[in-house]
């Protein structure tokens, strides 16, 4: 039952991020790129990871990409359909910047080391564990990641606002 | 729900046979069917009450001609909406458009697999239950804003975006204001929640302590902005936008819209039951064992207590609608960053000082009571 479901929703995922690269409307490729977070959403709850899958579908696809739709109907992006690219030297970086990615993915995968793993540990996924963890080991990378919010909330107000 | 799937592979032989992660499954299916069962009929009778409510409030009859008092109106509504022709404009983006009330309409849906309605009566009692309800509706503001762009139109494309930043302003102080309950049971669980609250008023979360009395209001106003229902309805503001987002909808796409809207204010409000007043805990003692009461009598007891309290929270709703003005958009920004955003803010650090101080002790227990 689990796997079958990891093939379902892993394989929507991964259509519908190709669609959202492929797609020549801007609005059309937020809608793919929404639904490519919903099925990560599940791919978490597969993964025993219940706070992260709801985190993933509340902040991501409710919050941040309602935004995304926003920004993209205000600057009116969905009457300018993106073209081909003619530059060949962007082509081929992109290319090059894509098998690089590919290779490190495989090498990542390939590991021979991919043990069984360890059964779960109770209360494994839930909200107090993620609190835990990001209040005592990663509670660095938390402030920082705050701070680097903040400071873009600052920027973009100066940026707003043109006169002071 | 998974109550009763146990029950059901222990008691049913022929279950035995069959996997039971299948069993699961087509229970599961059922409750959904039964949970759909109970929210359009539920959601269209709203209509209809609401109906009759503004007529009372503007001393007007409303509607009272089908059936006795006008209540097979709604049934009338909804024949009238699945047989009127379903037009999707030339200009409009086809495949969007088809799709936005889905979305929306699923999206208040899948709250009701996390509402709880009794003790024992509840689709999936998820240890994430409240932070799942708020995801799943957020769902809903993507369809409404698919449906404004989708339409073409301009007056629809201005309703979704006026809709989006209203709907991603509100849920701040919501989420906000229900942390402080959070707080208070150390559990996201909604019946984790109930159960925390006794049957008693004192008891109940609104009256814990001054900080939860005042996120309940904080809750309850951004959850009927949520709604987008007057006096936060300029996303589909009649007197300038037309209808808004939903102008260009027709038939049964939007009767969808119009489906999501009550079922909405229907799920604001079991969840305002939830979280600040008890819950299902029955206003008076039930002794179980004692007076020889079954379990599915509490039970019931629970559901017909459930939905009272839920469905005075859905008549002040409509209450508020027939009462107030409409917010300009100026204003209700003002009022969501603020007022409500700062205000959510002063209630989470108050309810974690009071915590510091007194434990999860309430008003009522400091009192004696």
């Amino acid at each position: 039952m689990e796997s079958f479901l990891f093939y379902i929703f892993g394989g929507i995922a991964v259509a519908s991020a190709l669609l959202v690269v492929t797609r020549r409307n801007a609005v059309g490729s937020a809608i793919f790129l929404i639904l490519c977070f919903f099925c990560l959403g599940v791919l978490y709850l597969l993964l025993q990871a219940h706070f992260v899958a709801v985190i993933q579908v509340l902040v991501y696809a409710g919050a941040i990409m309602v935004l995304f739709l926003f920004v993209i109907m205000l600057l009116n992006l969905s009457q300018i359909e993106f073209g081909r690219i003619r530059n060949l030297a962007l082509k081929v970086l992109g290319a090059a910047l894509g098998v690089v990615l590919l290779i490190n993915i495989l090498g990542a995968i390939n590991r021979p080391q991919l043990s069984e793993g360890v059964p779960l540990s109770e209360g494994f996924g839930g909200t107090a564990q993620v609190g835990m963890l990001l209040f005592s080991k990663y509670l660095i990378p938390f402030e920082v990641a705050s701070v680097l919010l903040l400071a873009a909330i600052v920027g973009a107000i100066i940026l707003a606002r043109r006169e002071f | 729900m998974r109550y009763f799937a146990d029950w059901i592979i222990e008691n049913l032989e022929f279950t035995r046979a069959i996997p039971s992660e299948y069993v699961y499954l087509i229970i599961m299916v059922v409750g959904g069917l039964l949970l759909l069962l109970f929210v359009v009929p539920m959601a269209g009778a709203l209509t209809f009450v609401e109906r009759r409510v503004a007529g009372k409030m503007q001393s007007r009859i409303g509607p009272n001609r089908v059936g006795p008092q006008g209540i097979f109106q709604f049934v009338a509504d909804g024949v009238k909406l699945i047989l009127k022709e379903d037009i999707i404009p030339t200009a409009a983006d086809r495949r969007l458009f088809k799709l936005a009330p889905y979305i929306v309409f699923v999206g208040s849906f899948l709250t009701f697999a996390a509402l709880p309605f009794s003790q024992k009566l509840i689709a999936a009692d998820l240890n994430i239950g409240i932070l799942y309800i708020f995801a799943v509706s957020s769902m809903v503001v993507v369809g409404i804003i698919m449906s404004g762009w989708a339409s073409n139109n301009n007056l629809s494309l201005l309703g979704g975006m006026r809709s989006a930043a209203q709907i991603i302003s509100y849920e701040v102080p919501q989420i906000l204001s229900v942390l402080a309950v959070i707080l208070l049971t150390g559990t996201l669980g909604m019946q984790g929640t109930i159960k925390a609250q006794g049957w008693a008023p004192q008891h109940w979360f609104l009256f814990h302590n001054p900080f939860a009395f005042i996120a309940f209001f904080v809750f309850f106003i951004s959850a009927v902005a949520e709604c987008n229902r007057i006096p936060f309805d300029i996303p589909e503001a009649e007197s300038e936008l037309v209808s808004g987002y939903n102008t260009e909808y027709s038939g049964f796409r939007f009767g969808l819209f119009f489906l999501a809207e009550f079922a909405n204010v229907y799920v604001i409000s079991a969840v305002a039951v939830t979280l600040f007043l008890g819950g299902w805990n029955t206003p008076f003692y039930l002794p179980t064992g004692i007076w020889g009461l079954l379990p599915s009598a509490v039970n019931l007891a629970g559901l017909i207590t459930f939905l009272i309290k839920t469905f005075v929270l859905v008549f002040v709703c409509m209450w508020l609608r027939w009462t107030l003005p409409r917010l300009r958009v100026d204003q209700l920004m003002t009022v969501g960053w603020k007022y409500m955003v700062p205000i959510a803010f002063f209630n989470l650090v108050g309810t974690a000082v009071w915590m510091l101080v007194w434990g999860d002790k309430s008003i009522a227990a400091l009192l004696g009571g």
